[in-house]
């Protein structure tokens, strides 16, 4: 399970300390909560808390003025790296609760019931949420390559 | 009833792509898509977009779990397993989130754990229902099964004893594996239960454990001393199954490995 939130962190929060502190807040939150042994849908849980966390902090980041890294220093192991960055830059964005839908769904392959509980909202937000992030997604992957036919 | 007459909704196309879509849709869905250019030329723009996005950051599910990260770190408390539940849910992982998505017909390559997970899962298929001939090397032979295996594979091949566990050793086999030579053990219980053990050389030096399932094989993996280990069981809850992984694990780790 680790190996999947931090793969999920790292693609909401973009930096890969700030990512494996989110993780890490969140098992030290699991393992001190007893809800864990009363059973239940553990993995959903994991992923509602990590997203939580990312919301608080970046809650309080807004009150400070913000860092943007100038590269991105995580390159990718496998793929291209350029469509890497692409998609990593297209993330960038959108919104909070967006991202965090756009990945539950394509990347974690969560279902729309689970992320809607994972967000505490109805599943029509959630589908509304998912189309807007694919449709910016979209733009933002084509606006870029447009720009790059442009320099050529 | 398929009828590409009925108008189908973008919420509709989303949860085409997204396998939320009622079975009895479907069919209408890729109807409509192949009368419309354009919507499924969206559709196919969100399957490569979700393409990107595993080509991007699966890499990081696949890197060795970072040390602060580690349970037992956390929970500090040495390697006792009094947070049996705990650790064993946190340690079970889902890999099946992979193998769904393969499942897909996704164009993404697998990473190297979904590969060879699979390829532990096929094993345990196959051999898995053979009354005669599960195993080349009865598990009688321990000893010889052991060195040959180890001959073979070159790594040190142990067929942990999991008595204890209500398992006794069926025997073992060679397989040829996606990245060399892979050992086969198969262990039975008293009613018939049957489990298996896959190991094939690893390029992570060492891994958490990650559950993975598919139809009715489940399996649990990790990689220990550049050893990738795969255990797998047909219809046996997670809890048998992380019980018997760990006591593979246990064993695995004292004798050095």
């Amino acid at each position: 399970m680790i190996p999947a939130l931090r793969r999920y962190a790292r693609a909401l929060a973009r930096d890969a300390d700030i990512a494996d502190d989110l993780v890490q807040d969140t098992l030290v939150r699991a393992l001190r909560s007893e809800r864990l042994f009363l059973g239940g849908d553990v993995r959903s849980w994991l992923y509602t808390i990590l997203t939580n966390l990312n919301k608080n902090r970046r809650r309080s980041l807004a009150r400070r003025p913000q860092f943007m890294p100038l590269l991105d220093n995580n390159p990718d192991a496998s793929g291209t790296e350029a469509e890497g960055r692409d998609i990593a830059r297209a993330l960038a964005t959108l919104v909070e609760e967006q991202r965090s839908v756009l990945l539950l769904v394509m990347l974690e392959g969560l279902s729309y019931r689970e992320v809607a509980n994972i967000q505490g909202v109805p599943i029509g937000t959630v589908m509304s949420r998912l189309a807007r992030a694919r449709a910016h997604v979209k733009a933002s992957l084509e606006g870029e390559r447009a720009t790059l036919r442009r320099v050529k | 009833m398929t009828d590409p007459n009925i108008p189908v909704t973008e919420d509709e196309l989303h949860a085409y792509v997204d396998n939320e879509l009622p079975a009895e849709r479907r069919g209408d869905v890729e109807a409509w898509l192949a009368a419309h250019p354009d919507d499924a030329a969206r559709v196919q723009s969100w399957r490569a977009m979700a393409e990107a996005l595993h080509a991007r950051y699966d890499s990081v599910a696949d890197e060795a779990v970072p040390k602060r990260l580690e349970i037992e770190r956390l929970v500090r408390q040495p390697r006792t397993w009094v947070y049996g539940a705990i650790a064993a849910t946190l340690a079970a992982f889902i890999v099946g989130g992979g193998i769904g998505w393969m499942a897909r017909g996704a164009a993404a390559a697998p990473s190297a754990f979904q590969t060879l997970t699979l390829d532990a899962l096929e094993a345990h298929r196959l051999y898995v229902v053979e009354v005669r001939h599960p195993v080349e090397v009865p598990g009688s032979e321990r000893a010889h099964l052991q060195q040959w295996l180890t001959k073979r594979c070159g790594w040190a091949v142990r067929a942990p004893e999991l008595a204890a566990a209500g398992l006794k050793l069926v025997g073992g086999r060679l397989l040829p594996g996606a990245v060399g030579p892979a050992s086969f053990l198969m262990y039975e219980s008293a009613s018939g239960e049957r489990f298996t053990i896959y190991t094939v050389k690893s390029a992570a030096e060492a891994t958490q454990m990650r559950y993975a399932a598919q139809d009715k094989e489940s399996s649990l993996f990790w990689a220990d001393d550049g050893v990738a280990y795969v255990v797998v069981s047909s219809g046996v809850d997670r809890g048998r199954l992380t019980q018997i992984a760990q006591a593979v694990y246990d064993q695995m780790e004292k004798s050095g490995g």
